[in-house]
């Protein structure tokens, strides 16, 4: 029996079932043929035939599918690759094989521009495997269908083949891939639990009965009787968590309000108790000048009077920088951009755009109702927290705080809370800063997971600081949708938990089965864990 | 040549849904649109490979160029997509 696999959770719940794989992709023969008098006009029927065949699975289909499967096709009738065939059949490369090395120098090239474009290196794949099996007809690369409900197992997947799950799939597990990749995004979609980066997947064979924890992004073997069990228990989970409502608290009624991440007033929920993240950056985006005052006041307005009476709304102040560029800065480029002018620091090059920003914020709360916090993004010192928090009154604001990203901004936590009301933590980038590992670097993904005990550490530091000052600390992060991280953050002393609508019912489930105590007992072992991966076993084993 | 320097609207840059769009809007016109990023050479805006090849993010500058009878309407038309949020519509 194989052992147990850690991958990461990318979309969390519980299910088992037996493993199958995707099918394998069509091997080119280990000796290259003559080419035949008709090579060109083969790798062009090919790729015609990949392209209206993605064309037709599109139009089958709607919405995001149907739109990612378009692309695709699109791809597959592109005259730049049409062209880059054309060429090594030319140099005398039979039709399957001019198609495989034009789309891996293809390939390369996405992959040298990263993040989201790296990502696009699985839709040519899929489309050469496509080309490559109607060539050497061989059956086409795919979706196993074993005829009971399974855990899908694979490299990575492609846009078409996560258009064609259906509901015999209970959970994705994939090799490879990040928290941006197609696997992960479809699966939040469609609720199904998803772990990516799990090494051993593809030697476990079709038919093994498997558990996968898409929270803490366990895959182990199991028996049957096991699987079975495991599945009815996370469909009750599911249920379970859909049936507590109300406020956030812990079993014994200590209150952890829990709050949205939103980009405007439509992210707004019936049920939410007030907004922990209100991202601004949409207003200026694409923009050559900055929004004026006057305009930014409706956009505000709108999502104040979404979230209503005495609730709570912390606006962000915008978040750009070099690597979130904004003409109307006029930021240099960088060779660092994650370190550079960005956040609060583009206020020293354009400090009006700060202000009218901050006016536009006290004029739109005015009659609404809602309280308006008001934060700046990568803050690194008190001084800096002091400045921001004198802007924020003078313009008649009376809540100003910071966001802790930046791991000199955690050490400095008390002397920080003493010049402002309140602070929150963006988990994301203190994880990125504090373990100098990119965000976008799908790679990395191990030392970006947020169980990261030095994390951890610097949270439960700003934790301490609050409880200290007797000043609010909130989290913002993912990592605060994370039920059993939502624990930990409540046992260190945050005062609230701020994540997107869809993992609230999680969050709140998980607190109102735990009391204060238990919290803070299973903040103790993650903290005390030697690693990320003993970090959540510990907590996830109690 | 006719040429227009662009801010790519869409936040996530030109790929998935805007790169698309963009490459629909390049099919669509009656002269050859080539689109360029500083230090990378001008390509075929319709072609989705060679627009996703330019790595472009949201808030990057783009130059578009287009030569011959109805340059003008197709680089208006171009601009116009490019410097939508394209993402934010879906």
């Amino acid at each position: 029996m194989p052992e147990d696999m850690n991958g990461l959770g990318v979309s969390p719940g519980r299910t088992a079932g037996p493993v199958h794989s995707m099918g394998s992709p069509p091997v080119l023969p280990a000796e290259t043929p003559q080419p035949g008098p008709d090579e060109a006009q083969r790798a062009a029927d090919a790729l015609a035939f990949v392209s209206s065949s993605l064309d037709k699975l599109a139009g089958s289909l709607s919405g995001d599918a149907a739109e990612v499967l378009a692309t695709q096709a699109m791809m597959a009738a592109d005259p730049t690759l049409a062209d880059a065939v054309a060429a090594k059949v030319a140099e005398g490369r039979p039709a399957a094989w001019a198609i495989t090395d034009a789309i891996g120098e293809q390939q390369e090239q996405f992959r040298s521009l990263g993040g989201y474009f790296a990502e696009r290196a699985a839709d040519l794949a899929d489309l050469r495997d496509r080309a490559v099996a109607w060539l050497l007809d061989v059956s086409m690369p795919g979706l196993p269908r074993p005829g009971v409900p399974f855990v899908l197992a694979a490299d990575d997947l492609s846009p078409a083949d996560t258009a064609l799950l259906d509901s015999s799939v209970l959970a994705i597990v994939t090799r490879r891939g990040g928290p941006t990749s197609h696997t992960a995004i479809l699966a939040r979609s469609r609720g199904l639990p998803a772990v990516v980066s799990c090494h051993g997947i593809l030697e476990v064979p079709d038919g093994t009965p498997v558990s996968v924890d898409g929270t803490t992004g366990v895959v182990a073997p199991v028996s049957a009787a096991e699987a079975d069990e495991v599945r009815e228990s996370g469909r009750v989970e599911k249920e379970r968590d859909a049936a507590f409502t109300g406020p956030g608290r812990t079993s014994d009624g200590h209150a952890v309000p829990l709050l949205l991440n939103v980009g405007g007033a439509a992210d707004m929920t019936a049920d939410a108790e007030g907004v922990g993240l209100f991202r601004t950056e949409f207003l200026f985006l694409g923009r050559t000048e900055a929004p004026p005052v006057a305009e930014q006041e409706t956009a505000y307005r709108a999502l104040f009077e979404a979230a209503g009476d005495g609730k709570k709304v912390v606006v962000r102040t915008l978040d750009a920088g070099a690597d979130k560029p904004l003409p109307f800065l006029g930021l240099a480029e960088e060779e660092n951009p994650a370190l550079g002018v960005r956040g609060l620091r583009t206020a020293r090059v354009r400090p009006t755009v700060l202000a009218e920003q901050l006016e536009a914020v006290a004029r739109a709360v005015s009659g609404t109702g809602a309280e308006a916090w008001v934060m700046a993004p990568m803050v690194a010192t008190a001084a800096e927290a002091a400045e921001f928090a004198s802007l924020v009154y003078k313009a008649g604001l009376p809540t100003a705080g910071v966001m802790i990203e930046v791991p000199a901004a955690a050490l400095h936590a008390r002397q920080i809370l003493a010049s402002v009301d309140f602070v929150s933590i963006g988990t994301n980038d203190l994880s990125q800063y504090t373990m100098a590992a990119d965000r976008m670097n799908g790679e990395l993904a191990d030392l970006l997971d947020p169980w990261q005990p030095a994390v951890l550490q610097l949270v439960a530091t700003v934790a301490e600081a609050g409880k200290d000052l007797n000043k609010p600390v909130g989290i913002c992060g993912e990592a605060a949708g994370d039920p059993l991280l939502a624990l930990v953050f409540t046992g260190m002393g945050i005062t609230t938990l701020s994540m997107s609508a869809p993992s609230v019912p999680a969050v709140r489930a998980a607190l109102a089965t735990h009391t204060l105590a238990d919290c803070r007992r299973l903040a103790d072992l993650a903290l005390n864990a030697a690693d990320a991966q003993s970090a959540r076993k510990a907590v996830a084993g109690r | 040549m006719p040429a227009r320097e662009v801010v790519v609207g869409s936040r996530i840059g030109l790929h998935g849904r805007p790169a698309a769009i963009v490459v629909k809007t390049a099919q669509a016109q009656q002269v050859t649109v080539k689109i360029s990023v500083p230090d990378k050479s001008p390509v075929d805006a319709r072609s989705i490979i060679a627009v996703l090849s330019l790595g472009a993010h949201g808030g990057d500058t783009v130059t578009i160029e287009a030569d011959g009878e109805g340059a003008d309407a197709a680089l208006d038309a171009m601009a116009e997509v490019l410097e939508k949020d394209l993402d934010a519509d879906a």
